[in-house]
């Protein structure tokens, strides 16, 4: 993976730079130390490493805004950073970067029954924010695996979902406000308390905009009254394709349960083996199917469900008795990435989207890459949305099984864009997916994508090599062509 | 011009582009009054690029082209038991000045992602915002892009399809969109309880949304303007705060039981079967209450209001307290319906700045949706913003169409 290569006059200017921030940042908030500064090198893309140039710990709005002010006028970039649980490299250091951790913004500053709605500094983590109204029979929805360590802010970032994003939507749709400070270091809100505001959706584009864009620091969710009851399903299927085709038929009966989660044989066997959930040993597919709502509709759901996973031929079929039974299926499911890492050195998460119906011919061709590569791929996935986790198993150990990986991985994006889907559902593209971006845009999407951040960072100092292949400078974008050979068309129809 | 291919669109922006000639962009012009008016040397109209070019049921999504209509997009999913969850509303009553309700209808799938509609559902659904999933457009460069693509999970590269909703036609030209659709619930009902005044009644919907319930809709219309629904039960009451239930029978009928006990101690509680349902809630969300006819008289501007739910009546209160007005409430307050009535002695802008000033203490937006022309070149017609925002709204305008050649001044002045 290439980077900008480093601009070795900000870091000759290093001591200095660290001076200016402290001024800014009184006290702990700036590290320089390499000892202290190793904590910081990678997110969870591990397999890179770099050490930023200095890590700054804001506490402040203000103080945000002036380190930001401060780095656009004297040309240093800035690698925002939550949690650092990415998994495409986004919170990845630059050699020549200020990283900017947001972790210092830890409160929560409102909470709004009335309103239905949360206000919290960007680094309270997702689950804080789920435990702080949880005793009035409130939650929020999104719910990421990583969501005891991952901030509110990185899942704007990356516009995060989890299991129950099927039937209660991205990160997207459960935001209501955002305060963001922009390169310049001015400061702007988006909506607020409500929905619909108007005006360009400025807070639909941060969202998954993976720092490039400008630093949150404070963002309002809606939160949801917890449904009355949830119930799941553990259905086991001898075939993979007639799990896909049972979630097929849910969908167009007009059922959106809850979740709905897929597992092959490696990934059950594995997760069985780690906690024990129940799981069927002989099946090749499972799926997990929850109900959720008021009770009336759940009972009527289940029977349902039930005919057409009978209707599927599903081996075994059960439905969880108690809450303690839900639980126990999902902990398998929750725990599969673990689980994987018991039984391999290393392995590595995918997370391209296709359409529900590709399901088996996409589990096919990564069943015959496994063999081109010989690399063991389990599937562990969010079928409901039809959003693929393949974890690739390998060995950094052994010289070249990293690479190897990596270019399993490429191929399995590129099948899943060549069936119409996307190279990520939600994990985004920051360094690791950035060359593959052509795959899915020809040069002017990406242009007027780029053409966007010209808008909030013309200079392009915010987290740079990460989303797009080729940085274009914004002057040379901004160029407006005339397209002489297009104009006149006698032929267009007129008023 | 009308195209008939993205091919034309291009050439067209292409040849207003080498010309230097503003184009006015338009579906089937149901909206043209909404939003500044826009400075046009010609005007470009997508209706003759139209058709579904993709509609897969079991994958909930669907391609059209901008000039659909969307009683053909509607038809089709109807079809399949299928609708659009954001349910679109048709501010054509509104816009036009149309006393009669039935003058309405006839809009296309891309005017409505542009304006980025919604309706009552908002509250649980989201917007048309929500539901878009990829977009081919061309921009004030004259260049095709795309973004997105036809699934719902999708992080690869910014949200340009959100972007370009709710742009009112002033970043890009839409050729293509793709969107997600989803099952239409078989049953719905809606409870009633009538006689209840503003802030009662706000609470009652407050109630009833933090409950576990799952209400789909909550409104309430004061007195005189409930007598002007069609359904006679509305109609007949003292008011009428309504809440939407839907999904399966079932489940309806035992969510609506329990709803009307929970709200016991806001008075007797009545239903509504499933058509009246449909037939009310529609009226809803075409802001029929306001405009069928004008609640005000024929001159009476109409506001649309997005606040903090609990700040719903406050604000009607203080805007009452210096105009004569009246409003209705959606989204369980979260969005008012405000008319006022013509005032000959008194400033457009000083009327808007009533308004403004009412919102801008609770933090919401005010869009000035009904007024004359002169008004609406005026009045800010959508919620100014401060410095920083709108320099940023600004830049981004210039990225995608640098000689401001669509829709020029349509949202703010240069944008
Ligand atoms: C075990 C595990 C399980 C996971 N499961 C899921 C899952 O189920 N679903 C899912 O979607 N993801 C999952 N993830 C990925 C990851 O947790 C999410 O992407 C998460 O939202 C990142 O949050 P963070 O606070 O760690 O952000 P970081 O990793 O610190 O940063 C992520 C990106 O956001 C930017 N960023 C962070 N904070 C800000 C800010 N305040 N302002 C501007 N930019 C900012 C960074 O520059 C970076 O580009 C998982 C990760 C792990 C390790």
């Amino acid at each position: 993976m290439k980077m900008p290569k480093p601009d070795a006059g900000v870091i000759a200017r290093r001591k200095q730079i660290v001076g200016a921030l402290r001024d800014i940042v009184p006290g702990e908030g700036v590290i320089e130390e390499v000892d202290e500064l190793r904590a910081y090198e990678c997110d969870g893309l591990t397999a890179y490493r770099e050490l930023p140039l200095i890590v700054v710990l804001p506490r402040t709005v203000e103080q945000v805004s002036r380190v930001l002010a401060y780095c656009l006028a004297n040309d240093i970039k800035v690698v925002p950073r939550g949690a650092g649980t990415s998994l495409s490299g986004g919170a990845l250091p630059l050699a020549d970067a200020v990283t900017l951790g947001l972790g210092k913004f830890n409160r929560i500053l409102d909470i709004d029954y009335d309103n239905r709605c949360v206000v919290a500094q960007t680094g309270v983590t997702n689950l804080a924010i789920t435990e702080a109204v949880e005793h009035k029979g409130f939650y929020y929805a999104p719910d990421p695996s990583s969501q005891i360590a991952c901030t509110i802010g990185g899942n704007v970032a990356e516009n995060s979902g989890g299991v129950h994003c099927l039937k209660y939507g991205l990160t997207a749709n459960n935001l209501l406000g955002l305060q963001v400070v922009l390169m310049d270091g001015q400061v702007i809100r988006l909506g607020g308390k409500h929905v619909g505001a108007d005006g360009y959706d400025l807070m639909g584009v941060l969202t998954g905009s993976e720092g490039l864009l400008g630093v949150i620091t404070e963002v309002t969710v809606r939160i949801l009254t917890k449904p009355e009851t949830a119930r799941a399903f553990l259905l086991g299927f001898a075939t993979t394709e007639a799990a896909a085709h049972c979630v097929a038929d849910i969908i167009s009966a007009g059922i959106i349960p809850g979740g709905m989660e897929m597992m092959d044989r490696l990934a059950i066997h594995a997760a069985e083996d780690f906690v024990h959930a129940g799981y069927p040993r002989d099946a090749e597919a499972l799926l997990i199917v929850e109900l959720d709502g008021h009770e009336a509709e759940v009972d009527y759901l289940i029977g349902r469900v039930r005919r057409i996973a009978e209707d599927n031929g599903a081996a075994s079929v059960r439905i969880s008795a108690d809450e303690d039974e839900r639980l126990l299926f999902w902990a398998g499911r929750k725990a599969a990435f673990p689980a994987i890492g018991r039984i391999s050195p290393d392995y590595y998460c995918m997370d391209g989207t296709i359409p529900r119906g590709r399901l088996p011919e996409v589990l096919t061709g990564i069943a015959e890459l496994s063999k081109r590569f010989g690399l063991r791929v389990a599937n562990v996935f969010h079928a409901g949305d039809g959003n693929l986790h393949p974890l690739i198993l390998y060995d950094a150990n052994i010289p070249g099984e990293l690479e190897k990986a990596e270019e399993f991985g490429a191929e399995i994006l590129k099948l899943c864009v060549k069936v119409g889907g996307v190279l990520t559902g939600e994990h985004g593209v920051g360094v690791e997916k950035r060359d593959l971006m052509g795959v899915m845009f020809n040069e002017d999407d990406l242009k007027h994508q780029q053409r966007l951040k010209c808008a909030f960072d013309p200079k392009s100092l915010l987290n740079p090599g990460k989303m797009f292949p080729i940085l274009h400078r914004c002057a040379e974008l901004g160029r407006v062509h005339i397209h002489r050979g297009r104009t006149r068309h006698p032929d267009l129809p007129r008023f | 011009m009308t195209p008939g291919t993205p091919e034309e669109v291009l050439d067209a922006v292409a040849e207003a582009l080498a010309e230097g000639t503003p184009l006015e962009i338009l579906g089937a012009g149901t909206k043209r009054n909404y939003g500044r008016p826009a400075e046009a040397g010609r005007r470009l109209s997508l209706s003759r690029l139209a058709g579904i070019t993709l509609y897969e049921p079991n994958e909930l999504v669907m391609t059209a082209r901008p000039g659909t209509p969307l009683a053909e997009i509607e038809a089709n999913l109807d079809r399949n038991g299928q609708q659009l969850a954001f349910e679109p509303a048709d501010y054509g009553a509104v816009l036009k000045g149309a006393e009669d309700r039935d003058k309405t209808g006839g809009a296309t799938i891309g005017g409505i992602f542009a304006c980025n509609l919604s309706g009552p559902r908002r509250i649980a659904a989201g917007a048309a915002r929500d539901h878009i999933l990829g977009v081919k457009a061309v921009s004030g460069r004259a260049e095709a892009f795309k973004s997105g693509g036809r699934v719902v999970k999708n992080v690869t590269g910014y949200d340009m399809s959100k972007l370009l909703t709710g742009s009112f036609g002033t970043l890009a030209v839409m050729t293509e969109v793709t969107f997600k659709v989803l099952p239409a619930p078989d049953d719905s009902r809606t409870v009633v309880i009538p006689g209840l005044d503003d802030r009662a009644a706000l609470d009652a919907m407050t109630k009833a949304l933090t409950g576990p319930w799952e209400v789909t809709a909550a409104a309430h219309l004061p007195k005189p303007l409930a007598q002007r629904s069609w359904v006679a039960r509305i109609a007949g009451a003292n008011a009428a705060t309504i809440l939407r239930l839907e999904g399966p029978a079932p489940s309806v009928a035992a969510r609506a039981k329990g709803l009307g006990e929970g709200l016991a101690g806001f008075g007797t509680v009545g239903e509504l079967a499933h058509a009246d349902t449909r037939a009310l809630w529609r009226e809803i969300r075409d802001v029929h209450p306001l405009v069928s006819p004008s609640a005000l008289g024929p001159g009476c501007e109409v506001w649309r209001i997005a606040a903090p739910p609990s700040e719903a009546t406050a604000i009607t209160g203080r805007i009452a307290g210096n105009l004569r007005t009246q409003a209705f409430y959606d989204w369980g307050g979260g969005l008012i319906w405000l008319a006022i009535g013509a005032l000959d002695d008194m400033a457009a802008t000083k009327r808007a700045a009533i308004v403004r000033a009412a919102i801008g203490e609770a933090g919401g937006h005010g869009t000035l949706i009904r007024a004359d022309a002169e008004t609406r070149r005026t009045v800010p017609v959508f919620q100014p913003e401060p410095e920083a925002l709108a320099g940023l709204t600004r830049r981004v305008k210039e990225n995608f169409d640098p000689k401001g050649i669509l829709n020029a001044g349509r949202m703010y002045a240069g944008v």
